[in-house]
């Protein structure tokens, strides 16, 4: 034991007083969040170009007026379509929208026609489509001799309320499915993260000792399930300090980030939009309230049992996959490539569990996420996803035990696998090799 | 005859092998080995490359296990605590590159079992020794090969092993660095510790090496005493230095002139006659004799012969 402890605090102490781990908690977290904003930026984007967009509405539908966008001035001329074909080619506009001139009230489909050589963004063609649209509203509620402000009173904005009926102790309400899932997904998610990248520090640091050779004095020293197990677990605790390390970053810039944001978008928002000051107030607190529910749900969540389930998904799946790539690291020695070919069957299952996961995000309880959250390899990643949603005790029962047998054998496979391969050289690894080497005698 | 009285008493025995076999799925690599290193010896483990000797090593190391056989260390089987009691200088054998020299000694030595006072306290008398001491706070990869070589030999005995395990220590060695070492294992087994040294280079065990045993293909084909086995194997030639002419035509039929020099011969002295006949023979013709040498075979055509003669077989 004293060995494995000396193994364990080796691995341990190098990683964590490396530089490559402080950038890596430090500086990671800072990058992930300026990617992230960087990502939203991009996808914020509107076509900004400004257009002089001339309407050519003979037949008046539009009556007189049609709302411009902030790129894009709407022009309702009175010239003739020659005419404006004239300006287009002398580039005083930069294209004219034809309105056919009549239109049936019962006509549930129009065209109009966009006559210009360079052709509009997507959300250009959709801002435009939606104003002719509100302008036609008008037009047809005027024709059938309706009263607007009563047709305004047909649309009502619906949502669903759950509602328990015999669990009447439990508190729901229309967010806590996207909290939970929500939730569940981030979990899900950093479990995979993590798995991979501590598990393939674990193959890394397997092939560092078989190449340089220093595996043959190390093994006349301790056994090499001894050496396994200690890098195992010493990569592993370098992982756990990170994620700690991380919460409590979260946890202390996350008050400062939305304190930022709420402030960067209600200025925005005014900016851009125009909202009078009362509209804002009434935006402000409705989004307050949405936070304090939001706030509520995550309280209702069973944390005493995620957290400790999480962490035990994520020990059973980070030393059944940690040791599966101790297992291939020392089977291929120095060729990287040969790593990477056998790795691909072992990432398959993760990658796999990682798509089920997303997919339990929007329905936690279909057949495939029920399964995979039992079946060994994919549970680690898929369970942690559906526990805010209270799955059932026998479920999760099944796959504690399966994913606690498996981690073991898994292990055991793996030592099999390590103590021959780390000798070996020179001979190509293959599956059916490997397969071989776990029945050799020690 | 000391020799035999070793070989048959295990408790003067540092290791003792009794049959040990070790198959891999395809091959024998062990095959019913036997022998007897005794307490203090310097103990040499010939063969060419493949012959079975790293196999044998890293059973006695505890690396792998024997399929059958009895092995005793000091007189105990093998044990969890056996490797604090070997050390072992694989032929095969690195470093941590990005380690420091100091932590990665103290690392290797508490694997085997010393308390972090004890290896501190061993690692600076041999760092001392080797006055390497300011090298303790420096990364591997910033020595050069050769002194690399030196923290690898120190991480190999600082722990005071009984048995020392040598395999093919000097290559990679520069001639200084071979004759330092080649003194800290005099000076070693001087102290009480026993060495096995494992090599295919059989010039170096002559020097070294007091008992050998010879493997090929996983057996042992041959073992003794260094000067017993040359006396066992020698073919009674001799060299003869000499001043002024010697007419070669008229040395006796008794003996035949193998190669001669304008003042060197090497005669084989035949069955049925010794070498004082021939010393004899060449004095009374009033030839003035300067040197006269029995010579001995080498390790290295004992090994060939015995080779050869097994596969005549």
């Amino acid at each position: 034991m004293s060995k494995i402890w000396l193994i364990i605090k080796r691995e341990f102490v190098t990683r964590v007083r490396s530089k490559a781990f402080l950038l890596g908690t430090f500086l990671a977290p800072l990058a992930m969040v300026a990617f992230l904003a960087v990502v939203a930026f991009v996808m914020s984007r509107q076509s900004d170009e400004q257009r002089n967009i001339a309407v050519f509405d003979k037949g008046d539908i539009l009556s007189g007026a049609i709302e411009s966008t902030n790129n894009i001035t709407l022009d309702i001329s009175n010239r003739s379509f020659a005419e404006l074909l004239e300006d287009y080619e002398e580039g005083k506009i930069d294209g004219i929208i034809e309105i056919p001139g009549t239109i049936n009230e019962n006509e549930r489909k129009f065209e109009v026609n966009y006559h210009s050589d360079e052709q509009l963004a997507i959300d250009e063609s959709l801002i435009i489509g939606n104003r002719v649209e509100d302008r036609i509203r008008d037009y047809k509620v005027k024709a059938l001799d309706l009263d607007l402000s009563k047709v305004e009173k047909l649309s009502t904005n619906v949502s669903l309320a759950p509602k328990t009926i015999k669990d009447t102790d439990k508190k729901i309400s229309s967010l806590t499915n996207i909290v939970s899932s929500v939730i569940g997904g981030i979990i899900g998610y950093a479990m995979f993260m993590i798995i991979l990248i501590y598990g393939g520090q674990v193959m890394r640091s397997v092939m560092e000792e078989k190449v340089n050779r220093i595996i043959e004095v190390l093994i006349s020293s301790v056994k090499p399930y001894q050496l396994m197990m200690g890098k195992i677990i010493g990569v592993g605790s370098v992982g756990l300090l990170q994620i700690v390390i991380w919460m409590i970053l979260l946890a202390l810039l996350a008050p400062l980030s939305s304190m930022f944001i709420g402030a960067e978008s209600s200025s925005s928002l005014t900016d851009i939009a125009g909202v009078s000051p009362e509209d804002m107030q009434a935006a402000m607190s409705e989004g307050q309230e949405k936070m304090v529910q939001i706030m509520q749900e995550l309280g209702n969540i069973n944390w005493g049992l995620l957290i400790p389930m999480s962490i035990l998904y994520f020990l059973g799946g980070y030393f059944a996959y940690a040791s599966l790539f101790a297992a291939l690291g020392s089977a291929v020695g120095e060729d990287i490539n040969e790593a990477q070919t056998l790795m691909f069957p072992i990432m398959m299952p993760l990658m796999l569990a990682v798509y089920i996961a997303f997919s339990a995000i929007k329905a936690p309880n279909t057949s495939l996420v029920v399964w995979s959250s039992i079946i060994p390899l994919l549970s680690s990643v898929v369970m942690p996803v559906r526990i805010p949603a209270s799955p059932p005790i026998w479920q999760m029962v099944l796959s504690v035990v399966l994913l606690i047998a498996f981690c073991f054998f898994f292990v055991w496979l793996a030592g099999r696998i390590y103590r021959v391969g780390i000798l070996m050289y020179g001979k190509k690894a293959s599956f059916k090799e490997l397969a071989k080497w776990v029945f050799f005698k020690g | 005859m000391l020799y035999l009285v070793l070989h048959e008493n295990p408790s003067m025995s540092i290791l003792s092998l009794e049959n040990v076999v070790k198959r891999y799925h395809n091959h024998t690599a062990v095959n019913h080995v036997s022998f007897n290193v005794s307490k203090g010896s310097i103990f040499g483990l010939l063969g060419p490359n493949g012959a079975g000797k790293t196999s044998l090593i890293r059973i006695i190391t505890t690396i792998t296990g024997a399929d059958e056989g009895k092995i005793l260390l000091d007189g105990e089987p093998l044990s969890a605590f056996s490797p604090s009691q070997i050390g072992y200088l694989p032929e095969e054998r690195g470093l941590y590159k990005k380690m420091k020299v100091g932590e990665q000694l103290l690392y290797l030595a508490q694997l085997k079992g010393m308390t972090t006072k004890d290896a501190r306290d061993s690692l600076f008398g041999w760092m001392e020794k080797f006055e390497i001491k300011d090298w303790w706070g420096k990364k591997v990869d910033e020595l050069s090969k050769g002194m690399q070589q030196k923290i690898q030999f120190i991480s190999t005995v600082c722990h005071n092993p009984k048995l020392l395990i040598l395999d093919e220590p000097f290559s990679g060695l520069d001639p200084i660095n071979t004759n330092l070492i080649k003194d800290e294992i005099y000076e070693l087994n001087k102290n009480g510790t026993s060495i096995i040294f494992s090599t295919h280079r059989m010039e170096q065990v002559e020097q070294i090496c007091e008992d050998i045993v010879l493997m090929n293909k996983g057996k042992v084909i041959l073992e003794g005493r260094v000067s017993e086995l040359q006396e066992r194997f020698k073919e009674n030639k001799f060299r003869i230095g000499f001043k002024g002419n010697l007419d070669k035509a008229l040395i006796s039929d008794s003996f035949e002139v193998l190669t001669d020099s304008d003042d060197d011969l090497i005669i084989s002295v035949k069955e049925g006659h010794n070498s004082n006949e021939l010393l004899r023979e060449l004095m009374d013709r009033g030839h003035e004799i300067n040197s006269y040498n029995e010579i001995l075979p080498t390790l290295n055509e004992i090994f060939i012969k015995q080779v050869d003669g097994q596969s005549d077989e």
